[in-house]
């Protein structure tokens, strides 16, 4: 009896999967997901939403604190990577971004940090099986892992530049917690993404390394960082190419850039990658640089161009939206990608 | 990727084969420089950290960092020392090699850099385990590895030893456990030469020729040593010292050293050594004859102070500029080194010391912000200006209170209080803790709340430590929003404390639209950047100047909030549909339209010039003569006044005559006919019966997208739908003041007299708009009657203060001058009183006017405005022309440009 295609996707390991994705981007360019945040916004969910019955008594106020969504409100991010899958996104990132103890502890949720990354992993993969169920095309999910807020190369104490609010040994152990809830929640990649400051990302990839050694895994890991300003740097001072010095030792699935600018802002520094590193690049720009009212107003067309220009000139082996895309955004993308060619991997070993 | 040492701090540093030799600084190093380890042990890290800086201004381009003093905690001082280099942005920009023969002290130094850096070192010395353990971790925290040639057996000094224990390391490391070799450096061991011991004599050699032979078979690796070692017997004579380092240097990078650990101010040219000190080092370093150390040793002495003088690399240019010049350079380059010295020279040139801070120091901020904003400085640096800044400050400090003393104020006591606060739901503080330094720079008191910090909070510590200001910050989306709240409980709460509004995606626009609005009772200031907070904070606070600084304001931010509202409803159109949807609904339920006296067409022949002669208004009349004014203020005009006085004589004498010698005769048509809307539309019938369509007037819609309670108008929802199954009416009109004018005014200029000429045309069209006027009271009292009592007086008229409206096509309500064809029509007005419509659609003779009526109390005169293509599209099918068509009659509307 032949295999139904739309149960092979779900029913490999996956380690068979990653293979599949790396076969299928050398075919195309993969396309990720969209914002969780702008999404969500849509719901207009009430504080009572966000805490829902098991944290009614809760003390801190809980709006806004997406991932707890993961908990209180699966159905709706569930629901949110559906019209994602429904876009054309071939891997989606959980919505776990926030999930770490460090970032939950101003939220008092510290205790729940694991929990929201397992549960964030399950209802992203869920999201992605049901969504092969109906077309039989593969879908990826990766276990997305933000920046927390506190940097670890950075005073806040202007007065004791010194002084450290985070220790690499604090985020090592935070990013370890939310790595283990997102591998036993079923993710198929990692994505260190939104990286303000380099030595958090070091931090969470040591972490990453040190759990795959224990259980014996291979995780592929994404890395994305972020450009602040015009300064063309990482928040903590990096330039682009000394950002990739700084983590070309985690053999990334990916590298690339994500938030901060838009797409015609990141252009320059995605080209300035795309000559340097012999990695996948991934690329999802905001939907523009913040009105005056904070608001991403790029249209869904103008990215869908921008990000196609980006292609067509071969810059791309990946590309999504981050802050202000929606679903729309991201079918404009897929519509302005399709059929170009992925970026072609340099091999610079062979030139030199 | 072609296989090379990419490291970096800030920036990137790839070690590529045309650099030959890399300088990497040994002046940070406790082990090798006293004055370093007295800097550390004392806890004087900002001259410790001024011997980093001079390092990379001397052109270290890696840093080695060593802190293995036995009476030091070195772990504690790697730590600190580090995280102190990453917040100077002209020292962390180059890659740090991390040194210490402690594995703990390395590990804890590996944890503070975000760049990759060099450990220096690991080595076989406690066995394969202990080395393979170490490797990965080095690996794992991403950094390169210096391997010193050190066994089991203990370190390498042959030529021999040395090359089997970096085979065997290399073999480990890159086949065993997949070390990157590009990152592996090795340290063959510079031991001291020209000690008298004579086995120490081929040191030099040995080092030399096993780094050939590593470069040559260990691919990709590198070798690097800390060649001061080499000299270690002639400590005290830096000139023979640096000479025989030069020498060493010259040799060894020959044979492929590529690294260095040397002190790079004090190394000498090779070719600038004095050639007799050049060839006895040479001998000794390449062990050239057997008594080259004691050459060596005799004239040792001649040399001894005389060495190579230390290369000022470090450019002290800017000490020569002016004092506020240097006062700008330190702080925009982040030098504290000279600031007091400088603050005080300023101080001697002010007559207070304040106005040091009011002076340079805040027009050197100001230079920073805007550096900032331009994306020139990022914000390590920025902090570290705000780190001057605050030294400058300090120093000052203590003269500002025996001045105010002297002068009879309280000393010491604050200039204000001011609370600052990162919003709700935001974590971001940088900023904010900018401001703060920046203020309490400037002799304010800062109380800084912390993140995340509630409105209520917010509102309780502003009242608790009675602030002069509270300073709000966030840098995400959403605390816009909690920003306006904020603003709304300070106003329920009675309070009247200036906000400042600062982070990265607040702006003035938003403060003046959205939060500025809920804060009545006090002032709203957005500030745009950390080095403005003193100026908006010292205005607010000013006695003097407080209220007309925020009178300026408030006009700014009015007219800010005004411009974006025009623009943005200048700027925005919502659809055809969605405007429909918010139609003007008069509620037709119980209303009963009033029916016209008669239904069909009147014409007038003539009418009486002196009645039309009451009603003329007079202003545009001036606007002709190009006279700007409002009449009759216009006659008592200072400026125009006299000339407006003789054209109205004059005017008057020439209206005399039109009337008496009866120039013009007037005539006007005007009909009513049975109407609903349908749609955008208004269709005629013949009767109430309306079996017959007759013809239709067609509306165009207002398509800006309008706030809460305003409508989207068309001239059809001032008529009663057809589903409303009621009778309604419309009627039209043209008038003129007669054919007359336009052989008249000819008349004059053929008599060289064109100021009669216009005079008359310009009189022809007072008397077309008056009769338009007087048509429109007679239809509103007697033709259709819906206002038979109306009592205005004629100077009223013009106010317009009637029930029921007469727009024109070609005006604002209906833009489209085609839309006159059907008025045409349906009253035949060429035939009955001459007036004709060009091809361009307008009326000749020019002295007329037509329109449509419309009754309802609540139709008024409104404008289209610009409009989309969609109902542009829909339009031109309603007329049956093509969309290209109308798109050139309605082009002054288009709110795009047509294909």
């Amino acid at each position: 009896m032949p295999i139904k295609n739309d149960s092979l996707a779900g029913n490999l390991m996956q380690n068979n999967r990653i293979e599949l994705l790396k076969n299928l981007m050398k075919t195309r360019i993969i396309l990720t997901d969209g914002a969780m945040g702008t999404s969500l916004q849509k719901y207009k969910l009430s504080e009572e939403d966000f805490k829902d019955e098991l944290f009614k008594n809760h003390t801190i106020l809980l709006q806004g604190n997406n991932d707890v969504l993961n908990i209180s409100k699966p159905k709706i991010v569930q629901e949110v990577h559906k019209s994602y899958f429904d876009a054309g996104s071939d891997i989606i990132g959980t919505n776990t971004f926030g999930a770490t103890s460090i970032a939950q502890a101003d939220y008092g949720l510290e205790d729940y940090a694991y929990q929201m990354n397992e549960e964030g992993a399950k209802i992203a993969v869920a999201a992605a099986r049901e969504a092969e169920k109906t077309d039989g095309k593969p879908r990826f999910v990766a276990g997305a892992i933000g920046p927390t807020n506190r940097t670890a190369s950075i005073s806040p104490d202007v007065n004791d530049p010194g002084f450290r609010a985070v220790t690499f040994d604090d985020l090592k152990q935070s990013y370890g917690e939310q790595v283990r809830g997102l591998i036993a929640g079923g993710v198929d990649l990692l994505l260190i993404e939104t990286i303000f400051d380099t030595l958090n990302a070091k931090a969470a990839a040591f972490a990453i390394e040190e759990i795959c050694q224990e259980l014996g895994l291979k995780m592929p890991v994404m890395i994305s960082g972020t450009i602040s300003d015009l300064s063309g740097r990482v928040l903590s001072g990096q330039t682009v190419e000394a950002f990739w010095n700084s983590l070309n030792h985690v053999h990334p699935f990916s590298f690339g850039l994500n938030c901060g600018l838009g797409a015609t802002q990141m252009r320059p520094y995605v080209a300035q990658l795309s000559k340097i590193i012999d990695t996948p690049i991934c690329v999802y720009p905001n939907a523009g640089l913040p009105n005056e009212f904070g608001e991403y107003d790029e249209s869904p067309t103008a990215t869908g161009e921008l990000l196609g220009e980006f292609a067509s000139e071969g810059l791309l082996n990946i590309v999504g939206g981050c802050c202000g895309t929606t679903p729309e955004h991201i079918k404009e993308i897929y519509k302005n990608i399709k059929g170009k060619q992925p970026r072609a991997i340099p091999n610079f070993e062979e030139e030199g | 990727m072609q296989r090379l040492l990419r490291l970096s701090g800030l920036e990137p540093f790839t070690l590529t084969p045309d650099m030959n030799f890399v300088n990497v600084g040994e002046r940070t190093n406790v082990t090798g420089s006293a004055r370093f380890r007295k800097l550390i042990s004392s806890g004087d890290y900002d001259t410790a950290l001024e011997v980093a800086r001079d390092q990379v201004a001397n052109g270290a381009q890696i840093i080695d960092i060593n802190m293995d003093e036995g009476l030091l905690d070195s772990k504690a001082a790697m730590i600190k020392f580090l995280n102190l280099i990453a917040s100077e942005p002209d020292i962390a920009r180059v890659p740090i090699m991390i040194d210490s023969s402690k594995w703990e002290v390395i590990e804890a130094g590996l944890q503070c850099v975000q760049g990759k850096s060099i450990v220096n070192s690991i080595s076989l010395k406690e066995g394969k385990e202990a080395f393979i353990h170490h490797a990965k971790l080095v690996h794992q925290y991403g950094a390169a590895v210096v391997v010193m040639a050190f066994d089991e057996k203990g370190q390498a000094d042959t030529y021999e030893r040395k090359i089997e224990i970096c085979k065997n390391a290399y073999d480990i490391l890159v086949k065993e456990i997949g070390f990157p070799p590009e990152d592996i450096i090795f340290d063959p061991n510079v031991f001291a030469v020209a000690t008298g011991i004579e086995e120490h004599n081929n040191y030099g050699v040995d080092f030399i020729e096993a780094t050939r032979w590593i470069r040559k078979n260990l691919p990709y690796c590198h070798v690097s040593g800390g060649v001061s070692n080499l000299s270690f017997s002639f400590r005290g004579n830096n000139a023979v010292r640096e000479a025989m380092h030069s020498v060493f240097l010259y040799h060894a990078i020959k044979a492929g050293m590529d690294m260095g650990i040397v002190n790079a101010a004090q190394l000498v040219i090779y070719e600038n050594i004095d050639p007799k000190l050049r060839e006895l080092c040479e001998d000794v370093v390449l062990n050239r004859r057997a008594d080259s150390t004691d050459r060596l040793l005799e004239v040792a002495a001649d040399f001894k102070g005389d060495g190579a003088k230390a290369k000022k690399a470090d450019d002290q240019e800017w000490r020569k500029f002016d004092v506020v010049k240097r006062i700008e350079h330190a702080l925009v380059n982040g030098i504290t080194k000279f600031i007091e010295a400088d603050t005080e020279e300023a101080r001697q040139n002010y007559d207070q010391s304040l106005h040091v801070i009011e002076g340079p120091l805040m027009s050197g901020m100001n230079v920073v912000g805007d550096l900032f904003g331009a994306g020139k400085m990022f914000l390590p640096q920025v902090v570290k200006s705000a780190r001057v800044m605050k030294q400058s400050v300090a120093y000052l400090m203590p003269f500002m209170d025996a001045e105010k003393e002297a002068s009879g104020e309280e000393a010491s006591a604050f200039a204000g209080t001011i609370i600052m606060a990162t919003v709700k739901g935001d974590v971001h503080d940088i900023g904010k803790n900018i401001v703060g330094v920046v203020l309490q720079c400037n002799n304010y008191q800062v109380i800084d709340i912390g993140v995340m910090v509630p409105s209520e909070d917010i509102v309780k510590a502003a009242i608790e430590h009675k602030a002069d200001i509270v300073g709000l910050s966030g840098l995400i989306t959403p605390s816009l929003d909690e920003m306006v709240t904020v603003a709304s409980e300070f106003e329920r709460n009675g309070l009247a404390i200036p906000l400042l509004i600062g982070g990265a995606t607040t702006s003035k626009i938003h403060t003046a639209v959205k939060i500025d609005p809920k804060y009545p009772s006090g002032q709203v200031v957005h500030v745009d950047d950390a080095s403005r907070a003193v100026g908006v904070v010292s205005n607010l606070l000013s006695v003097e100047g407080k209220s007309k600084y925020i009178k300026e304001i408030r006009n700014e931010y009015a007219l800010v909030a005004q411009k974006h509202q025009n623009s943005e409803l200048k700027k925005k159109r919502i659809s055809l549909g969605e405007a429909r949807a918010n139609a003007l609904k008069i509620n037709w339920t119980n209303y009963n339209p009033p029916k016209p006296s008669f239904l069909g067409v009147k014409v007038f022949d003539e009418w009486d010039l002196a009645d039309l002669a009451k009603t003329i208004d007079w202003t545009p009349f001036f606007q002709a003569w190009e006279m700007k004014g409002r009449f009759p203020a216009l006659l008592e005009d200072e400026k125009q006044g006299e000339v407006a006085r003789s054209l109205w004589a004059d005017a008057q004498v020439m209206l005399k005559q039109i009337i008496d010698e009866k120039w013009f005769s007037p005539k006007a048509t005007l009909g009513f006919w049975a109407a609903n809307s349908v749609g955008d539309d208004i269709h005629l019938y013949s009767d109430d019966a309306k079996k017959q369509h007759i013809n239709t007037f067609h509306g165009l819609r207002q398509q800006m997208a309008k706030r809460e309670g305003r409508f989207n108008l068309s001239i059809s929802d001032f008529v009663a739908p057809i589903e409303a199954g009621i009778n309604d009416y419309v009627g039209a009109f043209v008038v003129t003041a007669g054919a007359e004018e336009e052989k008249i005014g000819n008349e004059f200029v053929k008599d060289n007299d064109d100021y009669k000429s216009i005079m008359v045309k310009a009189l022809a069209d007072r008397f077309a708009e008056s009769f338009a006027e007087r048509l429109h009271q007679k239809v509103r009292k007697n033709f259709w009657g819906y206002a038979a009592d109306e009592s205005i007086k004629d100077e009223d008229l013009l106010q317009e203060k009637y029930q029921g409206i007469r727009p024109a096509p070609g005006y604002p309500c209906q833009p489209d001058h085609t839309e006159k064809t059907a008025i045409f029509d349906l009253l035949d007005a060429t035939k009955t009183i001459g007036v004709e419509l060009t091809d361009s659609f307008a009326m000749w003779p020019g002295s007329s006017v037509s329109g449509l009526y419309f009754s309802h109390p609540e139709s008024y005169y409104f404008g289209v405005a610009k409009i989309e293509r969609d109902q542009v599209k829909d339009y031109a099918n309603r007329k049956g022309k093509t969309v290209e068509e109308m798109e050139r009659w309605l082009a002054p509307i288009l709110n795009y440009i047509p294909k």
